[in-house]
């Protein structure tokens, strides 16, 4: 199968198998007004079976979910047809209103004006847990 | 330090600082009888406790000042539907100082983003309970002369006793601190506990169901009661409420100079016979308590 390559764009690279749809969703790409493709299933040397999101334009997205999604995402920056920047995504610090916390315990779960803040409190194990109560966050 | 949410915003010369003021205070009462006068503390207590309400109330009125509030969420405007956020700031438009109880964790968190004074977190449901473990810090400091070199026995409900967790926390500050976890099965200490802070702080321990098993190694005893709030099912709260019960068989292996001790209120877990033993310190310990919230509300309130 061949997807046209992108002149200049976005390659969201090295995505699990099977997600690529929930981050076009979480990134919104459907609102965009540019060729996005979605390649599922394609055969990667590394992970065996990945998806892969190649966005057809130079626009400022705010990635940083992704470390939160999977730290393994690749993002490579085209610009001419040749790639100028590769990179990874750290999980990010804090996340607003990204996961809510499932604890009824937890002040959120009474206070609905409230975000929904959880904290990155152990790097190596991606661990995040809710700024109120320090439940968990379920993945 | 502006407000105090959980034990760990306190550093160990923090705590340090805290229980020399309130030695001096026990030393001294009548130096500091009018330290807070004209000052007000407003206690919400969004869910009842009589005993840590009036720990604080008598706190402040020792240091000469004036207290406010309410003392159950059907007597405040929550019951209208007013959100915490609301309530705190329209409170500190009253008061100087706010101790606050909320049976939803972490309210007292949104509390402090929101408040114009200082916040004392007096109990957020089953997550933190900050005076509470200052006042086991201050009574251990009095009773045993040290914070360091321990052997500490945890007894009860270990899962989601919250006076549990912030001690093994601020315990696992000082040197040679060993823990011996006593639990029924269904009541151990999470995991998180255990990788987060005494495995990555190199803490010894020992868990068992057996009280009796380590009870001629302690140096503290800390008993705690099974929280019927805490359980979502009335079948598993009954089959463990009786769980353990200390009476004085029990301490016969015990060493004289242990210092038994527990948050209250007491139900069936230590035996009345007990509270004439010399080892008892329960009720000291609320009294600890109240001097330590008054080195507490001076410190917040920047009063020397």
């Amino acid at each position: 199968m061949n997807i046209d390559s992108i002149k200049n764009g976005i390659v969201i690279d090295h995505i699990q198998a099977k997600k690529g749809m929930e981050i076009y969703r979480t990134l919104n790409l459907g609102q965009l007004d540019c060729s996005v493709a979605i390649i599922t299933n394609a055969k990667s040397k590394k992970m065996g079976r990945k998806d892969i999101i190649k966005i057809d334009k130079s626009i400022n997205l705010d990635l940083k979910m992704l470390g939160y999604i999977d730290p393994n995402i690749t993002i490579n920056i085209i610009k001419n047809d040749e790639r100028v920047e590769k990179y990874h995504i750290e999980p990010p610090k804090e996340l607003v209103d990204v996961i809510k916390c499932k604890n009824p315990r937890c002040i959120t779960s009474v206070e609905q004006e409230l975000h929904h803040v959880f904290v990155l409190t152990d790097k190596d194990k991606k661990i995040y847990r809710c700024k109120y109560c320090e439940t968990i966050s379920e993945q | 330090m502006k407000n105090l949410i959980d034990i760990t915003d306190l550093s160990k010369n923090e705590i340090e600082e805290l229980i020399k003021v309130a030695k001096n205070i026990m030393q001294e009462p009548e130096k500091f009888s009018e330290k807070c006068k004209h000052k007000k503390l407003a206690t919400l207590f969004f869910e009842p406790s009589t005993r840590t309400r009036l720990s604080f109330e008598s706190a402040m009125i020792e240091l000469g000042g004036n207290v406010i509030g309410f003392s159950s969420a059907s007597s405040s405007s929550t019951a209208k539907g007013e959100s915490v956020s609301d309530t705190i700031r329209v409170v500190g438009c009253y008061s100087d100082i706010i101790a606050m109880r909320h049976p939803k964790e972490g309210a007292p968190l949104v509390a402090a983003l929101k408040s114009t004074v200082p916040i004392i977190n007096a109990g957020d449901g089953g997550h933190n309970h900050p005076t509470q473990t200052l006042t086991d810090l201050l009574t251990i400091s009095c009773e045993k002369k040290r914070l360091d070199n321990l052997t500490i026995g945890l007894c009860g409900d270990l899962k989601f006793g919250r006076t549990v967790h912030s001690l093994i926390s601020a315990m696992s500050r000082y040197k040679n601190i060993k823990f011996v976890l006593i639990s029924p099965e269904e009541l151990k200490i999470p995991e998180y506990i255990k990788e987060e802070i005494l495995e990555k702080n190199h803490i010894e321990y020992v868990e068992t169901n057996d009280i009796e098993e380590y009870m001629k190694d302690l140096d503290i005893l800390y008993m705690t009661r099974v929280q019927k709030e805490r359980f979502f099912n009335e079948e598993d709260y009954v089959r463990l409420k009786d769980y353990y019960i200390l009476n004085k068989n029990k301490l016969e292996n015990a060493k004289k100079d242990l210092c038994i001790l527990h948050p209250l209120p007491r139900v069936n877990e230590i035996s009345v016979e007990v509270d004439d033993d010399p080892r008892a310190c329960y009720f000291k310990q609320a009294r600890y308590g109240k001097y330590i919230r008054m080195a507490l509300i001076l410190k917040l309130l920047d009063i020397k």
